[in-house]
């Protein structure tokens, strides 16, 4: 049999023809360190690995330094250097999985393939990890298979899908019946179910085709904005910045590029509205894109597709040539001279932090996905040094039905503050986990009876970096001047643990930090420790002042948003649960440290000296 | 009218080199004045190996390496109503946990200890054995700052602490007017 051209790889360096396929790979994109995203992923998707003389080789091809093709291939998750599994099967592991039947079908997993998470099967054959959540939290537990992802997963539904797996069906065929003969979409509604619950009047009810757009061509770039502004509409990605004000910043900085970004990385735990949107709205996001670059006069637009949602790519891929095809993308779109435009959809790899704006062109600019210092902000300074307008993808989507029925009908709803319709991804325990599209100011407690939970006992609203409220302030409003999010709301009923809560998303964002704030990097795992101190029941009242106190260091000295709420589920939940930290905090009779254990501080010594303690082994002498 | 007692001290130098305790001399003639308030029990400047009784200030010089120095600053958790960590080695480890740092080891204690007696540079040990006899201590797998052994109070920073700022910490604690440093008070730069 012969071996597999990784295996060479890892070993002896590159055959030639192996070197061939990376230069191929490379040229595709024109040799462009700035496609270096690109590059990775089709070199990890052929080799299964990115190896060292694989980094050589697109150093080489794209002039850069070695080391700098190392620093972007080691940064995202998904990349290896190692060879992964011809079937990578990545589990959420998110506290939502955790609560709804992981531990089982993890155990079935590690069964069926004789592995543990983390491994990779001898031949070659399976992986097996955990990844943060993948975005399919109403139908927990999931996980991708390669491309491909899976939901509601059971031990049973585990042993056959690894049966099947093993008997050599490709992964398409296990998990999508009838795989080849159906449409991207049908595809991904055979993986996935979109659950929409409740759909409201912008989004999800029935929306008139390219209605904005063609408005947008009439009125000109000017009353686009214009319009924009009227609405009231704010960011839907989290932070609800005034979307007209930020197209006109961009609109009026001079340069002779500019670029529309639409930020589909959706990475906050428990958020899934723009999974559904990109399934079932493709064309209106796209529509919105357009009217943003008809609004700034930009000719280049990326979609910056998490890779988690990879299996939403040959959906995303077709509605773009389609559009193409009808003048709705390219050349002089609707016969407009001078109104070209066209997108790139730009796949991720596996990394949170690449959906705050910065580290998002990063990203797209071949980088590690790492923040920017800001100012400049990327209206004035953004992807390759122009003006950037970066939209999330309801954002977007809301543009363009506003342009398309009107400011006021969109101010009508909702708040003064938050005018309009939001969509609300909602999970955990409830009895109908999905999207409801709903005008701000809904109330929490009319969400959760809309839902079925009646029994929640803590909400977290806005995902790890927002809020957790608990059953008294379960009248507060989800809007921006109450309570913001940017669609996630996770319910857990009184059986949960808000410590193992806490400790889960701290892990999550020591796991996503990107490295380069010391106070975000360092104190973040710090936070985990001590909140491992709480669940052990060896903490002390002080430690509560403790955590206040490097929360604070951590907000105040971080240089992104990552950092500036990572401490938020601690924060939030000593505000809103504090008897639950206050009942396992107890001062120590003696004021000796309970979390110090000398039995373990001695053993390697004990060991090594083949004696015991005299101190702390009460039975020396017998 | 009764007199006020004296307040009681106790001392102990641990993972340190005994330059706190040199600096706690260093208050020179003020020893007096110190003197004329408090009695030293526990002490390596009484030679006191216990306590008498219970004592209201404990000063520690010095982190734990080893199991002894565990016991001894437990002990005087347990005995002393006020607990001062003098000096670097107190508060952070200092010098003795730059043996914290071997960390991408599977052993780092021994490869500790096999550098230190066996394997270093410029090394004379005639034996080249690491000494092991039954008296010596157990050696901790890190230095721990007294800070995660026991609760501490207050914290003298310095390496060592200067005699006036031991001097002027126990005056006013002694008054009940200690509430921390002045910033100035603490820089080294
Ligand atoms: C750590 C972090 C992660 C973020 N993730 C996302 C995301 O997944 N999707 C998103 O649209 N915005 C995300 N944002 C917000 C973006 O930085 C940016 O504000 C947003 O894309 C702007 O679009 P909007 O104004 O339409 O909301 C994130 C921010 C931070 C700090
Ligand atoms: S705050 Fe954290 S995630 Fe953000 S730039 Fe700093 S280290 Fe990176
Ligand atoms: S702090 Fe300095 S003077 Fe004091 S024991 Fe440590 S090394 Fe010696
Ligand atoms: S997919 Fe598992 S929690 Fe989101």
């Amino acid at each position: 049999m012969a071996s597999h051209p990784e295996d060479t790889a890892q070993k002896s360096g590159l055959s030639l023809e192996e070197k061939a396929t990376i230069r191929s790979i490379c040229r595709e994109v024109e040799d462009d360190p700035a496609r270096m995203m690109d590059i990775l992923l089709r070199v990890q998707d052929r080799f299964r690995c990115i190896s060292a003389p694989a980094m050589d080789v697109i150093a080489e091809a794209t002039g850069l330094s070695r080391i700098a093709v190392e620093g972007v291939a080691s940064f995202y998750a998904f990349f290896s250097s190692e060879p992964k599994g011809r079937v990578t099967i990545r589990l959420c592991d998110d506290i939502i999985d955790r609560f709804s039947g992981l531990a089982s079908v993890t155990a079935a997993f590690e069964n069926a393939l004789s592995i543990t998470v983390g491994e990779t099967t001898p031949d070659g054959a399976f992986s097996l990890e955990y990844t943060p959540c993948i975005g399919l939290c109403d139908q927990a537990p999931a996980a991708m298979v390669n491309d491909l992802v899976v939901t509601n997963l059971t031990a049973e539904r585990v042993h056959e899908i690894v049966a099947a797996l093993k008997a050599g069906a490709p992964p398409e065929e296990v998990l999508v019946d009838r795989y080849a003969e159906r449409t991207p979409y049908q595809r991904a509604k055979e993986m996935v179910s979109n659950n929409i619950r409740h759909a409201g009047p912008v989004l999800l009810g029935p929306v008139p085709e390219d209605a904005g757009l063609e408005a947008a061509v009439e009125t000109g770039p000017a009353q686009i904005i214009r319009t924009l502004e009227t609405s009231g509409l704010r960011g839907c990605g989290g932070a609800g910045f005034p979307t007209g004000r930020k197209w006109r910043a961009a609109a009026a900085t001079e340069a002779d590029r500019r670029f529309v970004i639409c930020n589909a990385d959706e990475g906050e735990p428990g958020t899934f509205k723009d999974r559904v949107l990109l399934t079932e709205r493709p064309h209106l996001v796209f529509e919105g894109m357009t009217i943003a670059a008809r609004a700034i006069g930009a000719k280049e637009g990326i979609i910056y597709l998490r890779g988690e949602y990879v299996y939403l790519r040959d959906l995303l891929e077709e509605v773009l040539a389609d559009r193409r095809n009808r003048g709705l993308l390219g050349p002089a779109i609707m016969g407009v001279d001078g109104f070209d435009f066209d997108i790139r959809l730009q796949l991720g790899a596996g990394a949170y932090i690449c959906g705050e704006e910065g580290a998002l062109i990063s990203s797209c600019e071949g980088l590690p996905g790492e923040p920017k210092t800001r100012p400049p902000f990327p209206v004035t300074r953004g992807y390759l040094g122009c003006p950037t307008v970066v939209n999330n993808v309801e954002t977007l989507c809301h543009a363009a039905r506003i342009l398309g029925t009107g400011a006021q009908w969109f101010a009508g709803m909702g708040t003064k503050d938050s005018p309009g319709t939001k969509l609300f991804s909602v999970s955990g325990d409830c009895l109908n986990p999905g999207i409801y599209e709903l005008p701000y100011g809904v109330s929490i407690r009319d969400l959760l009876e809309m839902v079925g939970a009646e029994d929640a006992a803590a909400v977290l609203v806005g995902g790890p970096s927002g809020t957790m409220i608990a059953r008294d302030t379960f009248d507060r409003r989800l809007a921006f001047d109450d309570l913001a999010t940017g669609g996630a709301v996770v319910v857990f009923n009184g059986d949960r643990n808000i410590l193992e809560i806490v400790e889960y998303y701290m892990s999550f964002f020591v796991h996503e930090s990107c490295g380069y704030c010391t106070p975000c990097r360092v104190g973040n795992v710090f936070l985990q420790k001590a909140i491992g101190k709480f669940r052990k029941g060896l903490a002390n009242p002080s430690d509560i002042a403790y955590l206040r106190d490097l929360s604070d260091t951590i907000i105040e000295t971080s240089r992104c948003g990552l950092g500036m709420t990572s401490p938020n589920p601690i924060l939030s939940t000593l505000e809103n649960f504090p008897l639950v930290y206050s009942a396992v905090a107890k001062p120590s009779a003696d004021r000796t440290r309970a979390t110090f254990d000398i039995q373990s501080a001695i053993e390697n010594a004990r060991q090594l000296a083949k004696r015991r303690s005299h101190i702390y082994d009460r039975d020396f002498t017998k | 009218m009764t007199e006020l007692r004296k307040a009681r001290v106790a001392t102990a130098s641990l993972a340190g080199c005994f330059g706190c305790h040199m600096a706690i001399l260093d208050m020179d003639e003020r020893l007096i004045d110190l003197m004329s308030k408090v009695e030293i029990d526990r002490s390596p400047l009484t030679d006191f190996k216990q306590f008498t009784r219970r004592c209201d200030i404990g000063i520690i010089e010095g982190g734990c390496c080893n199991e002894e120095n565990v016991h001894v600053l437990q002990d005087f958790r347990r005995n002393c109503d006020v607990l001062i960590a003098l000096g670097q080695c107190a508060i952070m480890g200092g010098l003795p946990a730059m043996r914290n740092a071997i960390m991408h080891s599977d052993a780092p204690l021994r490869e500790c200890l096999e550098e230190a007696f066996i394997t270093g540079r410029n090394l004379t040990n005639a034996t080249h054995n690491i000494p092991n006899d039954p008296a010596l201590p157990l050696l901790l797998d890190e230095v721990y700052a007294c800070n995660e052994v026991v609760e501490i109070d207050h914290n003298i920073p310095g390496c060592a602490p200067s005699g006036d700022i031991i001097y002027d910490t126990l005056i006013k604690l002694l008054a009940g007017k200690f509430h921390g440093f002045e910033r100035e008070t603490i820089r080294f730069d």
